[in-house]
């Protein structure tokens, strides 16, 4: 199973194009309106009376069982945005003009740097009630979760074998049946694997969304995420100690009861066996399948869910249209407005704002800033690359070593960054060190191995006759390096790299500002100036720092991933 | 009215091409399909008879013309055409009967019916014991028979079948023929007609009262042929062997060939058949043996070497357009330059190759032109690719592009590097 590239990498056709354009117009013109919107709202908003976080361990049960419920939730809205923006997309060749680069432009919007904008928004909704705090980190979580799994589902959906698709119109299966019986299980096994790598992205979410500071208000959400803010604050190694169990403990958890059935389950969707593999085990699975309590108690259910995907929900099946090089008129023009009312809308958004409060100025120290974090992801991903893929595909070429640090890999890639930052601070203070340097290996410290996964899988994937033929021939050293390792693990080294660069912009917003209670380190960077607006609460320029953000990741993505991405699939890719 | 279930007429099909242009696929088809009988749609690759089976079967409308299913336009896929798919079409994720069910449950069946005619289709294609497994667990001639289960128990009218058997190895194919000739001539099978695509010349033969032949690139109907065999026929009978011999031979008259595919390559746009210099040489030594020495019958030499027409047609396409056999009257013969070409070392036989490639085929000819003419002696693909692009669609274009340079390369009459993309005169040194 392999990792989702943006849609910008790894797209066919043209590098860009005016829907290109009008996707980033819609997404800053939805920021500035919220932003707008949030700014507002802001001033009658006092702090909200929750139940104080308590450092006590005995709590840690509840807040991680909140923390988890609220994952959980954004993952069922994930899903049901998956299933519907996504079949949209691969059903509507209109609407698939606009939504796939628009879900490209979301996908590299930074999500750390805009939840302060969705709380305020939230709150503002629900002024003054838990809930509306509530709704704020669950749609945070939800925009970390969303954009993969709809953009698996909408390459699976267009990638069903030509075949399946014309047997099940041949059957004249109606449209919903189509979808539940097809389309949903035919991109399972790719969907369930993106819910679980949406699933680890999250945490660093949650921590960062359940205890926030904008301007004056200050949110605190009971959950594993607060705890850890308020241990930070207090200087509590103990409970940084606690909290890092805890979510060892609710990975573990979620990983046996929920995924490894899901993922045991959807084998059977898998289109095509990969020979010699082992189908996936899980023990909760062959309990629940093995006992009879479960499978009565199922039953009716069942049957009830059975006639609900087969229902008919309309019993002629429409017509077909002859092929026709004109497109029906009508309903072009209507879309066609559409489109141009809300680029209008926001265009007029976007450029009333920018003349408001952002000088020129402004945007040039942007743009530093972006260049200085920039330079910083550059090296580090180098850093990482020199050390991750010698140790990646020694891993990899030892399948039972590779066994044990999957696994090991994937819960370091849930890791949120904050959890070290009473390392990373007290280095700095005790050694006296330049926090511009220092506080840099922060912002890559749970994106790397993205890179490390990768370069296993890569190595694992090497044919044993390649290999076989390397021995052979008495290939050795840097010779067996540069001719048959490095090229057969480049496809999936860019892959990991483009995921760990995209997640490293990301993580900048907190990682380029550290604290331990009193004492705090800033690195110049777009990282920390995103943070330290977001503290001050000027909407104004959170928005242009994400707007800047995501163009360099967009412009990175395609000038620069998008050539290495293409060249390295053609040219290396095995079988 | 007329009491044919089927009726087609005056249908044509195109595609859009890459220049805004129209890809003429089928033109002119008329068939008339009657109860109880079994029509052959039989055809190289390229002839559309697959595309007019999707526009049979409603997956898409024709350009032009009609089809009309039982005095009724159709529009849609309709209820009563159901079909039998070539790669089999199982879903995974179903289990045989499952599967077998799916076209009941979208009839919107009652649960005891649905499961009633399930298993009665079931036990006639022979497949019980089975109802539990999944796809995967079953062999390529277990899984088509569940394709058929799954067909025939929405009780259709007609079954289209899509090359059902040439996934399937020799054996398994043949047991499933016969298996269902016998359901079809005891009338067990709940259908009133069947069209059935190949390319397989045998299995026409053996299976349908009438078989139309189609010639490629566009797909006309160009010869029917009524197959008066009392069933179960045999294989070895003479008059089976005449037939056979017949199609042969329509099939690789030079009238048949259309202008623009096949024997002789009259201009650029000639799209160009992918086989490997390898095969070529293979088949002239095969030929300048024993005991051919020079001169065999099609059929015999397709059985020698296990291929079917599909496979043969285009290696004796190629060595006919290249001058170095003829074809004529269902028989396979070498040239002058195709017994010097056997006869010759490697390096000579590179020569001939080269003077064959660079004045029969004008593709390869005007590569080399174009190279020889620039400064450089280097020009991209993609400037051939366009210019092929105007005259065939895209996969064909690619196809034709990748036989030339494989030829080339063989004949070292130009050079191709990938990376870059670029023919050229030089080889690297």
């Amino acid at each position: 199973m392999r990792l989702n590239v943006p849609i910008s990498v790894a797209g066919w056709g043209r590098f860009f194009t005016r829907w290109d354009v009008i996707a980033i117009l819609l997404v800053l013109g939805l920021l500035v309106f919220l932003a707008e919107a949030s700014r507002h709202l802001l001033q009658p908003l006092s702090e909200l009376q929750l139940r104080p976080v308590s450092l006590d361990p005995a709590n840690l049960p509840e807040y991680a069982a909140r923390t988890t419920l609220r994952m959980l939730i954004a993952m069922a809205l994930s899903l049901l945005f998956t299933f519907t923006y996504a079949t949209l997309a691969a059903k509507n060749k209109q609407a698939e003009r606009l939504l796939v680069p628009l879900l490209d432009i979301l996908q590299s919007v930074p999500i750390l740097g805009f939840i302060s904008i969705t709380i305020v928004f939230f709150m503002a909704l629900a002024p003054g009630r838990v809930l509306g705090a509530e709704f704020a980190a669950i749609f945070a979580i939800f925009t970390s979760q969303a954009w993969n799994m709809a953009f698996s589902f909408y390459q699976s959906l267009r990638t069903v074998p030509t075949e399946l698709a014309e047997a099940s119109r041949n059957f004249r299966l109606s449209p919903w049946m189509s979808f539940w019986r097809v389309d949903v299980p035919f991109a399972m096994p790719q969907l369930i694997w993106n819910m679980m790598m949406s699933m680890s992205g999250s945490w660093f979410f949650v921590v960062a969304s359940e205890a926030i500071s904008v301007g004056n208000t200050t949110i605190t959400l009971p959950g594993v995420g607060s705890y850890i803010a308020l241990a930070i604050e207090q200087k509590n190694l103990a409970a940084v100690g606690y909290a890092i169990a805890t979510m060892l403990i609710v990975i573990l958890i979620y990983d046996q009861i929920l995924f490894r059935p899901l993922v045991a389950w959807a084998d059977r969707f898998r289109f095509e066996q990969e020979l010699g593999m082992l189908p996936p085990e899980s023990w909760v699975l062959n309990v629940l399948r093995r006992s009879r309590l479960v499978d009565r108690l199922t039953q009716p259910f069942a049957s009830l869910l059975r006639r609900l995907l087969i229902a008919r929900w309309s019993h002629s099946i429409e017509p077909l249209k002859r092929e026709a090089r004109t497109q029906h008129g009508w309903i072009t023009f209507q879309w066609a407005a559409i489109v141009t009312v809300l680029a209008a809308v926001a265009l007029w958004q976007v450029a009333r704002f920018i003349t408001q409060d952002i000088t020129m100025s402004d945007v040039a120290t942007v743009l530093l800033l972006g260049l200085a974090t920039l330079s910083r992801i550059v090296v580090l991903i180098a850093l990482a690359t020199v050390i991750w893929v010698p140790i990646g595909v020694w891993v990899g070429t030892r399948p039972h070593v590779a066994n044990l640090v999957q696994p090991i890999a994937q819960f370091l890639a849930a890791f949120p960054a904050n959890l070290l930052f009473p390392i990373a601070v007290s280095g700095i203070v005790a050694f006296k060190l330049n926090p511009n340097i220092w506080l840099s290996p922060l912002m890559i410290l749970g994106t790397q191995w993205y890179i490390l996964f990768n370069i296993v899988a890569g190595a694992s994937a090497i044919p044993a006759e390649l290999r076989a033929a390397g021995v052979n021939f008495r290939v050795r050293g840097w010779l067996w390096w540069r001719r048959i390792a490095l090229p057969a693990v480049l496809p999936f080294y860019v892959t990991g790299a483009i995921t760990a660069s995209g997640g490293s912009w990301n993580a900048s917003i907190v990682a380029e500002v550290a604290s331990w209670g009193n004492e705090r380190f800033e690195a110049q960077g777009l990282g920390a100036y995103i943070a330290q607006k977001t503290e001050a609460g000027d909407f104004h320029h959170i928005v242009l720092g994400i707007a800047v953000m995501s163009l360099f990741v967009v412009l990175i993505n395609r000038t620069f991933w998008r050539p290495l991405y293409l060249y390295a699939e053609r040219k290396f890719r095995l079988g | 009215m007329s009491t044919a279930l089927l009726d087609i007429h005056a249908l044509r099909q195109t595609f859009p091409k890459a220049d805004g242009g129209d890809l003429l696929v089928l033109d002119g088809v008329e068939l008339e399909l009657n109860h109880g009988q079994i029509v052959g749609l039989l055809g190289r690759t390229g002839s559309g008879k697959s595309t007019l089976l999707r526009l049979i079967a409603g997956l898409a409308r024709p350009s032009d013309g009609t089809i009309t299913y039982l005095g009724q336009p159709v529009v849609a896929p309709a209820p009563g055409i159901a079909m039998v798919f070539q790669g089999f079409a199982l879903f995974p994720w179903l289990t045989v009967l499952e599967n077998v069910q799916l076209g009941l449950e979208a009839l919107g069946l009652p649960e005891v019916e649905i499961r009633k005619r399930a298993l009665a289709g079931i036990d006639l294609i022979g497949l019980d014991g089975y109802e539990s497994a999944y796809p995967r667990e079953l062999s390529g001639g277990m899984r088509q028979r569940v394709g058929f289960a799954r067909a025939l128990v929405v009780h259709p009218n007609i079954l289209l079948m899509d090359e059902p058997f040439s996934a399937l190895d020799v054996l398994t194919a043949e047991t499933l023929r016969t298996d269902f000739l016998e359901l079809w001539s005891d009338g067990k099978l709940p259908i009133k007609g069947v069209i059935l695509v190949t390319h397989n010349i045998e299995e026409a033969v053996l299976m349908c009262d009438r078989i139309l032949l189609f010639s490629s690139n566009p797909g006309r109907i160009i010869r029917e042929i009524a197959v008066d065999l009392k069933q179960p026929r045999n294989r070895l009978d003479p008059q089976f062997r005449d037939l056979v011999e017949k199609i042969y031979v329509a099939m690789t008259a030079r009238t048949a060939a259309p202008p623009r595919i096949g024997t002789v390559a009259t201009s650029i746009d000639t799209i160009l058949p992918r086989v490997s210099a390898n095969l070529l040489s293979g088949l002239l030594e095969t030929l300048a043996a024993e005991p051919y020495n020079g001169k065999a019958d099609l059929p015999v030499i397709a059985e020698l070497l296990h291929m079917e027409a599909d496979d043969l047609f285009p290696v004796s396409d190629a060595l006919q357009m290249l001058h170095l056999a003829e074809i004529e009257g269902g028989d396979i013969k070498l040239t002058e330059t195709g017994k010097q070409f056997v006869d010759a070392a490697t390096d000579d036989r590179k020569k001939i190759f080269q003077r064959q490639l660079l004045s029969d085929v004008p593709l390869a000819a005007h590569i080399r032109r174009v190279l020889q003419e620039r400064a450089n002696h280097v020009a991209p693909k993609s400037r051939f690719f366009d210019e092929l692009e105007d005259h065939m669609s895209t996969d064909d274009a690619e196809a034709t592009l990748r036989s030339v340079t494989a030829w080339g390369r063989y004949a070292e009459a130009f050079a191709y590097d990938d990376d870059s993309q670029t023919f050229s005169l030089e080889n690297p040194t």
